[in-house]
């Protein structure tokens, strides 16, 4: 089955963690007929880099963050890619800290990851260096934090348009 | 040949004999609000500003089946300065809030707006950074139609009551105090 022979070439090539937890990058294992690889940021583009050259994961499907207020590397950024000629998908997990919530940027590899960190930046705060263009893209300009972490205020809103008091139905 | 009464003959050429005016139903008389509302509440013409699901709705609510045309609400304008009912359909975002009241300000008076389903009365279970709660915090409602999504029947509801409260409301013409 071309799942199982994929992953165990990437398999050769990569520690598990539980035998070298210190490796830039180890696997984790097959969860749900993924295979998942953690690694250190700074072993991102490398990594992702040869399996897309060598492992022919050719799709970039998302980019998004898991935020983990009590852990020290506070936010798991998360890649999912997709191979279209063995159809298989792979997970790679990266941790960063909340002093230094960055990456580097996938934009020169995959054109579609532009959006897609754009709004891992819109709700996360994560920012992916090299990525040229960062701006709100489900957000607008002016809105101060970042909604999906975990320590912003579940239900406060900034208003664009400032409201009305409240008042009866029957008042225009 | 205008303004000259053709000559009423009859079949063999002579002057027939002229109509005689039945003075029962000349004219009759009402309050210019009355006669306004009347006009005005059949003559609703929606702005469907539709932004999520309950859009099926209200294109099922629309349709043959139910058919808000029977109440003189159903041909939609797609320019708000054709308008005088702003139906919002659907959750609506505070990013979209600048768009919303755009559109209620470009439409002429007089206008009315209904908040069609729950989201667009109150935010519905939405309370969170990204959505309006209630488009009222922003403009004037005239008729909330709760539910996720609404009967066709609450709906046809809410335009009935609407129209009561159009015509049983004041209605200023041009110039006029109000």
């Amino acid at each position: 089955m071309a799942t199982s022979t994929l992953f165990e070439r990437i398999r050769q090539h990569v520690p598990s963690s539980e035998a070298e937890p210190a490796a830039p990058v180890r696997c984790a294992g097959v969860v749900h007929q993924v295979l998942v690889l953690e690694l250190d940021a700074a072993a991102l583009v490398s990594t992702v880099t040869r399996l897309k050259t060598e492992f022919g994961f050719d799709l970039f499907l998302d980019v998004t963050a898991v935020d983990w207020p009590s852990h020290p590397q506070r936010f798991e950024v998360v890649y999912h890619f997709y191979s279209t000629t063995d159809k298989v998908r792979i997970r790679l997990k990266t941790r960063v800290t909340e002093a230094d919530p960055s990456v580097d940027s996938l934009t020169a590899l995959y054109g579609s990851a532009g959006y897609m960190e754009r709004e891992c930046h819109d709700m996360y705060g994560i920012s992916f260096r090299g990525n040229p263009d960062l701006r709100p893209i489900l957000l607008y300009e002016g809105f101060v934090g970042y909604p999906l972490r975990k320590d912003y205020p579940k239900q406060q809103e900034q208003p664009l348009v400032p409201y009305r008091p409240p008042q009866s139905a029957l008042v225009r | 040949m205008y303004g000259k009464p053709l000559p009423v003959v009859d079949q063999a050429g002579r002057p027939a004999a002229t109509h005689q005016k039945d003075a029962s139903f000349e004219f009759l008389t009402t309050r210019i609000d009355d006669l306004v509302g009347w006009a005005r509440k059949f003559s609703l013409f929606p702005y469907p500003f539709v932004t999520a699901c309950c859009a099926m709705e209200f294109m099922a609510v629309s349709g043959s089946q139910y058919d808000t045309d029977r109440f003189g609400a159903a041909l939609p304008r797609f320019s708000p300065r054709q308008a005088d009912l702003l139906m919002v359909v659907g959750t609506v975002t505070q990013k979209q809030a600048p768009v919303l009241l755009k559109v209620y300000e470009q439409m002429c008076e007089p206008k009315w707006v209904m908040a069609f389903g729950v989201c667009a009365s109150t935010g519905g279970f939405y309370q969170n950074y990204a959505s309006l709660p209630g488009i009222d915090r922003i403009i004037p409602v005239d008729i909330y139609v709760p539910g996720c999504p609404p009967r066709p029947e609450m709906v046809i509801d809410g335009i009935m009551r609407l129209q009561e409260k159009i015509a049983n409301s004041r209605h200023p013409l041009i110039n006029e105090r109000v």
